[in-house]
């Protein structure tokens, strides 16, 4: 536990010295948090998630959790980054359980600290991202794959891409495989730019990706399993910490302007602190929430049984839906506290970035869409989750 | 059980939505890699459910369950006895 806890510790300081400070450039400029990501990297944050034995952290995923949500506190571009590469690592870790994907974890994650990307949605697919159009190609151990990809998250940054595809050309839409490609075998030609109200420095622009690696490369679990197993619930987890990072940063800052106001009138308790104390009974709603959720997740994470039930899939894209609501809910609270002062974009306060930001979690991948998932799956699923 | 079996035929012609003609499957075909979605699964639970005149418990509402036509006539089989005894 110790080492884990260190990797909590290092979080925090690289947050307070070198991601927060860097949060407004990267922001206002909508470019990759570059020196962010060296700090990750030099104190080997990046594979905190890999097994020890690999030469990882061997953290459990609420600790990685509260990693994100420390660096979404202090940078929502970078959190979310981080908390992205980490669903791809989580999905090795877990699904790569063959000798090359050891190696990789063991050599390019924690070895060299790569960066993994993920290029699951396709364009075609209506949003769709458990069907595929494109198609891996095998020939003699190799295979090639070629995939318009509305988005891909860092894509330029990335050492490594996860794609989806059909397993073979003739295969179904919905018969999906995952598949590392790593560079030099990866090209990825930009299709299309990304100048955004929030997350701007995720750098998620569209590009045709090209790859060439070995089919060994080729995860050997159904794309179904892995996304229903790691894929969903991780990527739900980890950003919904980055976003209560998000809110909490918005409530630190009310916080922080209503004791000033106090300040001023001594033993007069300002009427912003009514509204203070209500927006923090919606903070601890949330802190609960992702606490809670995490346990859960990390008490079955090795039991395919409830892994596969569909209660569990219901509660975790209810966690995606309350999260991102919550976000934009305490967000806005503390601007209705801060007033004109939180409303101005040159304020110290920062509550303009962190409204734009917030509003970006029930966007991307739509809140309707998750909740049309769940309504469906509640046509058959028995109990509440 | 041919009997089952021709029934789940007719329900997954009519709800599965598959790409291929249901008559080509074998009983333990895979039918995720036959194009079974995910959503379909759903419609599929369903339809099953109101032919057979069933309900499917919590513990077999999981993708292994409607993996095959042999798996669908297995878990049907056994909601049957467990209904008779």
């Amino acid at each position: 536990m110790a080492a884990v806890d260190g990797a909590l510790e290092r979080a925090r300081v690289v947050a307070r010295d070198v991601v927060a400070p860097a949060a407004d450039d990267v922001d206002r400029e909508a470019r990759f948090p570059k020196e962010a990501l060296e700090a990750l990297r030099a104190e080997r944050l990046l594979s905190v998630l890999v097994p020890e034995r690999l030469g990882g952290g061997g953290a459990s995923l609420p600790e990685v959790a509260r990693v994100a949500e420390v660096l979404g506190r202090a940078c929502a571009s970078t959190g979310m980054i981080y908390a992205m590469h980490q669903i791809q690592v989580a999905c090795l870790v877990r699904h790569g359980t063959t000798e090359p994907f050891y190696d990789y974890l063991s050599e390019e994650v924690a070895g060299r600290q790569a960066l993994l990307a993920s290029a699951t949605t396709e364009v075609g697919v209506g949003g769709d991202v458990r069907t595929s159009l494109c198609a891996v190609e095998e020939h003699d151990g190799r295979m090639r794959l070629e995939k318009r990809a509305p988005v891909i998250s860092y894509g330029q940054q990335a050492d490594a891409v996860l794609a989806t595809a059909r397993r073979t050309p003739d295969s179904p839409a919905s018969d999906q495989v995952l598949v590392l490609c790593q560079r030099p075998g990866l090209v990825l030609e930009p299709i299309s730019g990304w100048d955004t109200l929030g997350f701007r420095g995720t750098c998620s622009l569209g590009f045709v990706l090209r790859a060439e690696a070995p089919t060994s490369h080729i995860l050997p679990e159904p794309y179904a399993d892995i996304s229903s197993r790691t894929m969903l619930p991780v990527s739900h987890l980890l950003w919904s910490h980055v976003w209560f990072g998000i809110a909490d940063a918005a409530s630190a800052a009310a916080q922080g302007f209503v004791r000033a106001l106090a300040r001023k009138q001594p033993g007069v308790t300002p009427p912003a602190a009514l509204r203070l104390a209500e927006l923090m009974t919606v903070r601890l709603q949330f802190e609960a929430l992702i606490r809670h959720m995490a346990r859960r997740y990390e008490e079955i994470s090795a039991d395919l049984d409830a892994l596969d039930q569909m209660s569990f899939a219901v509660a975790m894209n209810s966690l995606k839906v309350a999260a991102s609501t919550l976000v934009v809910d305490v967000v806005g609270r503390a601007m209705q506290i801060c007033g004109m002062a939180g409303y101005r974009a040159d304020s110290e306060l920062g509550l303009e970035r962190l409204l734009r930001d917030a509003h970006g979690a029930a966007l991307m991948v739509n809140n309707d869409r998750i909740l049309a998932n769940s309504a469906h799956l509640l046509l058959v699923a028995r109990e509440a989750g | 059980m041919a009997e089952t079996d021709d029934q789940i035929r007719q329900v997954l012609s009519e709800h599965a939505k598959l790409p291929v003609d249901v008559d080509s499957l074998g009983a333990q075909t895979d039918l995720y890699a036959a194009g079974l979605t995910s959503h379909a699964s759903v419609n599929l639970m369903l339809a099953l459910e109101d032919a057979f005149d069933v309900e499917f418990p919590q513990s077999m509402l999981r993708k292994q369950t409607f993996q095959s036509i042999a798996s669908i006539r297995d878990a049907l089989d056994s909601l049957v006895t467990a209904a008779a005894s």
